[in-house]
């Protein structure tokens, strides 16, 4: 699949998703199970990105200065940082760690 | 596209997507979406740097933020093509992400009775997080107006600071060195966590992260995050036992 179709692909569905309530509103919810269900994908799916995105390597698994980065974005959403503090902290310190090692 | 908001940690709120906004007179709305709009464009920016460095066309990127227009698929769409990936599996972790908005979508829709097919359609292309919140957040009637201020005024952001990112990403050199792949987690963390304050939600992500980390070494590129999907099912089972014990006999 070449980038360009999966770009379409990927708004295509993303449109029928966003569109589906508006277009089919009737005042109805959706089946409690799928409900239920949706509502849980986010966190699972956000976390999983974090991890592979911090510790994942062609290689396999590893601890580099992501981590450091991270970390420090975490301290900063601890403390209700903006989200551009956040994440300029993360790439700050990664940068960081790297010029100095 | 879930981002937080200068200061007030906002996006998706689990428990209900309703999200108390007070302001609902014309500046208030106006003010708070060209608010949300600049903390979106600094996603935006890392989103145009990061296509760009993942091999899309400078172009591409910005037509990705014109045609998805949502910002965490985007992400796991392009997070999947530099990881070497088939596209295929950005697009499913992509829509499986935005199934959430087939909720936003119903609770919006459910308010604009009257609209016509025209209108609804131009809704759901402009249903985000942050438009769904601040639509849903005040009188049912003015929902249709809040929901396209605040949907418009994140677009322009969005679509703006993509061009800027994919565009001047060449000026920035080699994106390691300035630590801009930490962007990345770093980005989705700030997303995830709105979701970490309820106990069950934070288990499933922590699970999600635990499978994903597991199959990594062994799984091809892509699969661990559907794999990460999974962790949903423990905890409806849990869900599914704690409502069996309440039920008294």
């Amino acid at each position: 699949m070449s980038a360009i179709v999966a770009v379409l692909v990927l708004g295509l569905g993303t449109f029928a998703i966003k569109a589906a309530g508006p277009v089919l509103a009737s005042g109805r919810a959706l089946p409690a199970g799928l409900e239920r269900f949706v509502r849980l994908v986010p966190p699972a799916l956000l976390a999983a990105l974090v991890a592979t995105g911090t510790f994942g390597a062609p290689s396999g698994l590893v601890v580099d200065a992501r981590a450091v980065g991270l970390g420090v974005a975490g301290i900063a959403l601890w403390f209700r940082a903006p989200f551009a503090v956040v994440v300029l902290a993360a790439a700050a310190s990664t940068a960081l760690v790297r010029a100095l090692w | 596209m879930t981002h937080s908001d200068a200061g007030t940690p906002r996006g998706p709120d689990p428990g209900a997507p309703v999200v108390p906004v007070p302001a609902d007179d014309d500046a208030g709305l106006t003010t708070r979406a060209m608010t949300i709009a600049l903390a979106v464009a600094t996603f935006g920016v890392s989103f145009g740097v990061l296509a760009v460095a993942a091999g899309l066309s400078p172009s591409l990127a910005v037509l990705t933020s014109i045609i998805v227009f949502a910002g965490a698929s985007q992400f796991a769409l392009v997070g999947a093509i530099a990881a070497g990936a088939s596209p295929l599996f950005g697009v499913l972790g992509g829509l499986l992400l935005n199934l959430r908005m087939l909720a936003l979508g119903a609770a919006v829709g459910a308010r604009l009775p009257t609209a016509t097919l025209g209108r609804r359609l131009l809704d759901g292309y402009l249903l985000i997080d942050e438009s769904a919140a601040v639509a849903l957040s005040g009188p049912a009637a003015t929902t249709g107006r809040r929901l396209r201020t605040v949907g418009i005024a994140v677009w322009i952001g969005w679509v703006g600071a993509t061009a800027v990112g994919a565009y001047a990403g060449d000026l920035l050199g080699d994106l390691e060195r300035y630590g801009l792949d930490a962007t990345f987690p770093a980005t989705f963390l700030a997303l995830l966590a709105p979701w970490l304050r309820q106990r069950r939600l934070a288990a499933t992500a922590l699970l999600g992260a635990g499978i994903a980390l597991l199959a990594w070494p062994v799984a091809a590129p892509g699969v661990p995050l559907m794999l990460a999907v999974m962790a949903v099912l423990p905890v409806l089972l849990a869900d599914r036992l704690a409502r069996r014990a309440a039920v008294p006999r």
